[in-house]
């Protein structure tokens, strides 16, 4: 089945406890899997970990080695085989929307849609809610043809129709 | 930097989401009484407050130009003017950014990474005297008056964190 070196997506997703990273990553270390990137969060309390790996095993193989993970139910782990990727490479600068405010549904939809109309890709993203305070902070590349400001006078609009507050700045790399 | 006060109020901190903390604040007369009363119930609250740092008048659900700050005995203070309270505050020089985390009275769960000025040169009027000040000063204390006159401005430190993984779940001390 297999033909050289595959990338896998590994997700795990259930009740956070201390040991699931060194649980998943012993697991696909036995496999011959290099760990490429990876992302870990609890969400409310959930362990939610998504992580690619390059592997010589088909993605079937390593969801069956990664069973022991969700043995005790816990745990819900899924491996899907992705074409390689060429990394993609920034068209032009990286921005960083805040939003906060009342929370009420539809504050993510809405906003990434104005960036999505301007062209602009959401590159990472965090949402938090803390009582009555909703935030959200995304962080977007806009091509060198999208006017920022232009961007930014939408998603104010857009806020004002919300309710919360939109601010939208350039994120300057720290090169130390 | 801090006149006789009459006996200052502990008033309740307003929370976000609250409209008085995304509006911008107009000037006061520092030598109004109830300027004067306003900056002795943000000092009276701040100390209220176990690790707060520094109060503005938003935070009490006003509207006015007045902060109350005292970094005294803070970790990461270094130059301290003791405990202040300014009306009508004007950063005049910001330089030396860095990246340090800040928590806010108002925003009470959660904390955030946060690029300040660690240099500040600061204008302000003395409530109660009308004394005019200017306050050079470092790391915490600076940062901490940035905080403060972006409250001034309808700014939460929400509005400046560092990127989509800077903003973090308050620890408990217990
Ligand atoms: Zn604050």
């Amino acid at each position: 089945m297999t033909s050289g070196r595959v990338q896998l997506v590994v997700t795990v997703i259930g009740r956070d406890r201390p040991g699931i990273i060194a649980d998943t990553t012993r697991l696909l270390a036995g496999l011959g899997a290099n760990l490429e990137d990876s992302t870990m969060s609890i969400l409310r309390g959930h362990f939610a970990m998504v992580l690619v790996a390059a592997a010589d095993v088909t993605a079937t193989e390593a969801e069956a080695a990664l069973a022991p993970l969700s043995a005790d139910g816990s745990l819900q782990v899924s491996v899907r085989e992705v074409p390689a990727e060429a990394p993609a490479t920034p068209l032009g600068a990286t921005y960083l929307v805040s939003v906060h405010g009342a929370d009420r549904p539809g504050i993510v939809s809405a906003v990434t849609a104005v960036v999505a109309e301007a062209g602009g890709n959401v590159t990472d993203l965090s949402t938090r809610l803390s009582g009555e305070l909703y935030v959200l902070l995304a962080e977007v590349d806009l091509p060198a043809a999208v006017d920022p400001e232009q961007l930014d006078r939408d998603l104010v609009a857009t806020g004002l129709e919300l309710g919360v507050e939109v601010s939208m700045r350039v994120l300057d790399p720290d090169v130390l | 930097m801090l006149p006789p006060l009459p006996d200052g109020r502990v008033r309740p901190a307003v929370l976000a989401p609250a409209a008085v903390l995304s509006s911008a604040a107009t000037a006061v007369d520092p030598l109004d009484p109830d300027v004067v009363a306003l900056a002795a119930d943000l000092l009276a609250t701040q100390r209220s407050e176990p690790g707060c740092v520094g109060l503005a008048a938003p935070q009490l659900g006003v509207p006015w130009r007045v902060v109350s700050l005292d970094v005294t005995g803070h970790p990461k203070a270094r130059t301290g003017h003791g405990p202040m309270v300014l009306a009508n505050p004007v950063v005049v020089a910001a330089t030396r950014w860095e990246r340090g985390r800040e928590g806010c009275l108002s925003v009470p769960d959660l904390t955030g990474d946060v690029k300040r000025a660690t240099r500040l040169v600061l204008r302000a009027v003395v409530p109660g005297t009308g004394e005019q000040v200017e306050i050079s000063t470092d790391a915490f204390e600076a940062r901490a008056l940035q905080h403060e006159v972006d409250h001034l401005d309808g700014m939460l430190f929400l509005d400046k964190v560092a990127g989509a993984h800077a903003l973090h779940a308050r620890q408990v001390y217990l």
